[in-house]
């Protein structure tokens, strides 16, 4: 069918004419409001003090959902949204990484908010033509496609039964269909978000955020991948929100001092051009470079996290990468973006599934994918990670949690607590790629074991425990989830305070709050007790302003200055930290220090733990870790490090390994290990203002200013 | 036999042993590194070469800090 044929299917439902509003320094102070039960339009001002406490970006976002639901609202009522928030910085050109949106809803895995952060032209656009942020609640009858059109200054709601689901076909339909012509230069105008099949299915649905490539004339896809988000999506029959923009000029933000910005963009362009090469390489290989460098250090999960490398772990090394990547190409997920990390394989022929034959771009791989659905499945192939990603995209899935999830099923495969009659006739062992694309193919048709699996970690531990008797104390130390999300990829055993940077998280263990495994385990900077706890308290309130801003963190610290070795905290890159203290005064025309940076963060992480306490969690029982995440669980992880493992038992616990079983070895190390994490817990908590619960203390959030009283109210009742 | 404290961890120390040796050794493949041999900063041109003698205190420190 050819698009003006899609399009005459289209049934309208809705469509409002809005008045226009210009960006003042970052803000166009007016959200914009859609119900799919109603098709009700609104437009709602953001209140001042929804400003000053939230921000924007994931802030707004929270402070939304918060109003729409009820703590006993589920993911698949009718009440829930989605909400779509860049932030003030979202939309410069001048600075890199500056186009991110914030994507919120109550997650199908967690029964908590998932917060994602996502790259594409989606973000910007929405700001530019006219919104702070986009929410999104009830459910439509059929799938239906929302438009945004900021040239016309119009939001309608069409019914659309024609067009595909599976993203790589509709990003590019929806393109042309409300592109002003087939120019490439009128085809950048448009942006689409987007889910797929399989986010029908699973409870790990995502979103694709999608850009047109100007030089490859092609739809770029960027992932708001975790948590479920798709899942919501297509819960409510939405096919995907389009947005269209008149374009990007050189200030759409209207900002109070652009030659500030400008300095800032300079100094930083110049050290991408000059330090990268020598550094990360981002501009060749993205953070796909991460591959082999994690599995020197022994962080490479394989093998569902059993162990941190692998002998054929060159197969996936960057050397790999860089040369499976299209070369000599401004690869940014956003205009300026100077980094230009966002790699993408071109003309690959897929060996499988609906579309085997055809040839076609896949974004990525990330490293993340690369060792999920890589190393951690025991797949070491770079051809089949990079049909797995391009299938998890089109798909609408989560490349994380479908590498931890079926890095899970295959240990239990191997371990005989499902078989062949389970999984009807797959052979889930480590490593098999056909299974692993078979799996991958039935969970886009919702059928077999791919709709079991599709439940996550956790939903397979129960299923497997009603329905096979399997053991739950040995899937729940396997079982790499935390507060119902999957683990990414990075070995956590040997560091600590990484294990808090995971398990400790609002919402579940993504490494975007804390990264700290270098610091602690490598540079064995922050020993004690107090020095994680300070880590682990400086590091995801930092982090968390990146999403209030709308900001991508890659170009914080994937290339650093010359002379940050010589800072005072080279771990922070005090000067990047500047800059962006500086471009957040040069848009919005404040006078913030590093210190009321952080300030508005832990605000906002504050509300966001208030919140998941409204909902029954937020506590220090579901900042439980599953013991994979901290030590060896079985006789077989131990003894693949044993003298290491020896030597630490002698040295850390004090107890001399000679003449032990292994299994008393394990035993002991346990111990240990489990009793550090309850130190680490008291530590941080007490850092961070909160009882030994876990729970927000009514002082501290007074002292920071967040003593709101919808706050006070739910967090009184556990002090 | 000698040993080295490389990042406050206990290593065996051999005759004429580099910088390079140390990295080899602990596999530290990492690009982003500043190094201090007993306090001095070694640049990325003398690694290969820069004796580390018996009983160094050596500080990689690796600069990324964030997945
Ligand atoms: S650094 Fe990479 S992911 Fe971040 S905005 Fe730039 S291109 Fe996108």
């Amino acid at each position: 069918m050819n698009i003006s044929e899609l399009k005459s299917k289209h049934k309208p439902l809705k469509q409002m004419t809005y008045e226009p509003k210009e960006l003042y320094r970052g803000y166009t102070d007016r959200t914009l409001y859609i119900n799919l039960d109603t098709n009700d339009v609104m437009i709602k001002p953001v209140p001042a003090r929804m400003k000053e406490k939230f921000i924007g970006g994931k802030g707004y976002g929270l402070r939304l959902l918060w109003d729409a639901t009820k703590p006993e609202t589920k993911w698949n009522d009718n009440e829930n949204e989605i909400v779509i928030s860049p932030g003030p910085i979202c939309g410069i050109t001048q600075y890199a990484g500056a186009g991110k949106s914030l994507v919120v809803a109550i997650s199908p895995i967690t029964d908590i908010v998932i917060d994602s952060n996502v790259g594409g032209f989606f973000g910007p656009f929405l700001k530019f033509s006219g919104f702070d942020a986009l929410e999104l609640q009830g459910k439509a009858k059929n799938d239906v496609i929302i438009v945004i059109d900021g040239t016309k200054n119009t939001v309608s709601i069409e019914e659309a039964p024609a067009e595909e689901i599976d993203s790589h076909i509709l990003a590019e339909q929806l393109t042309e269909m409300y592109s002003d012509s087939t120019d490439p230069r009128d085809m950048k105008n448009i942006s689409v978000i987007s889910a797929g099949h399989a986010a029908d299915h699973t409870m790990i649905g995502m979103l694709n955020f999608s850009w047109f490539d100007i030089k490859r004339k092609k739809c770029r896809l960027k992932q708001a991948g975790r948590g479920g988000i798709g899942t919501v999506f297509r819960n409510k029959k939405i096919k995907a929100v389009v947005v269209k923009s008149a374009g990007v000029t050189q200030d759409p933000n209207h900002v109070a001092n652009m030659e500030a910005i400008k300095e800032r963009g300079a100094r930083f362009a110049r050290e991408m051009k000059e330090l990268d090469p020598h550094q990360c390489r981002m501009k060749q290989e993205g953070t796909a470079h991460l591959v082999n460098i994690m599995n020197d250090y022994n962080l490479l999960p394989t093998h569902n996290f059993k162990f941190g490398s692998h002998k054929n772990a060159d197969a996936l090394h960057s050397r790999v990468w860089n040369k499976k990547f299209t070369q000599g190409m401004n690869d940014g997920c956003w205009i300026g973006c100077t980094m230009n990390c966002a790699k993408a394989v071109d003309n690959f022929v897929l060996k499988s599934g609906p579309y085997k034959g055809q040839s076609v771009i896949v974004d990525g791989p990330e490293y993340e994918t690369a060792a999920g659905v890589g190393s951690n499945m025991g797949i070491f192939d770079a051809d089949t990670v990079i049909e797995l990603n391009f299938y998890c995209d089109t798909y609408g899935i989560d490349t994380i949690s479908f590498g931890t999830m079926t890095a899970f099923a295959m240990e239990c495969f191997e371990n005989g607590i499902i078989t062949k009659e389970h999984t009807g006739g797959l052979e889930l062992k480590f490593g098999n790629i056909e299974s692993a694309l078979e799996l991958i193919h039935q969970m886009a048709r919702g059928e077999g074991f791919g709709k079991i699996a599709g439940l996550g970690v956790r939903g397979m531990k129960k299923y497997f425990a009603e329905h096979y008797g399997a053991d739950m104390n040995f899937m729940n130390d396997i079982g790499m989830e935390n507060k119902g999300l999957e683990y990414s990829q990075y070995v956590s055993k040997e560091s600590l305070a990484q294990q808090g940077g995971y398990a400790m998280t609002n919402k579940g263990p993504q490494h975007d709050e804390a990264w700290l495994i270098f610091m602690d385990m490598v540079n064995n900077h922050i020993p004690t007790f107090e020095n994680k706890a300070e880590a682990l308290h400086y590091f995801p309130m930092f982090r968390t302003w990146f999403g209030l801003m709308g900001l991508c963190k890659l170009p914080w610290n994937d290339v650093e200055p010359e002379n940050n070795a010589q800072t005072d905290e080279p771990a922070k890159v005090p000067e990047h930290v500047d800059n962006y203290v500086a471009i957040y005064n040069a848009v919005t025309g404040s006078n913030i220090d590093k210190h009321e940076m952080i300030r508005q963060s832990e605000r906002v992480y504050n509300f966001q733990r208030t919140f998941n306490i409204r909902r029954g969690y937020g506590l220090r029982k579901h900042d439980a870790q599953p013991y994979r995440a901290a030590g060896p669980v079985t006789v077989e992880e131990y003894k693949s490090l044993e003298e290491f493992y020896d030597k630490k038992m002698k040295e850390d616990i004090g107890v001399d390994p000679a003449g032990k079983s292994v299994e008393e070895k394990v035993a002991i190390t346990r111990k240990y290990r489990e009793n550090r994490y309850e130190q680490l817990l008291d530590a941080v908590y007490e850092r961070r203002g909160w009882t030994k619960n876990g729970v927000p203390k009514i002082d501290y959030m007074k002292k920071i200013g967040m003593d709101l009283p919808e706050v006070i109210e739910v967090l009184s009742k556990h002090q | 036999m000698g040993k080295i404290t490389v990042n406050g961890h206990e290593i065996d120390w051999n005759d004429n042993m580099t910088v390079r040796n140390v990295l080899d050794r602990m596999k530290y493949s990492f690009r982003m590194l500043v190094i201090k041999v007993n306090g001095t900063i070694v640049k990325r041109e003398d690694w290969e070469t820069f004796p580390v003698p018996e009983g160094a205190d050596v500080k990689v420190i690796h600069l990324m800090s964030g997945g």
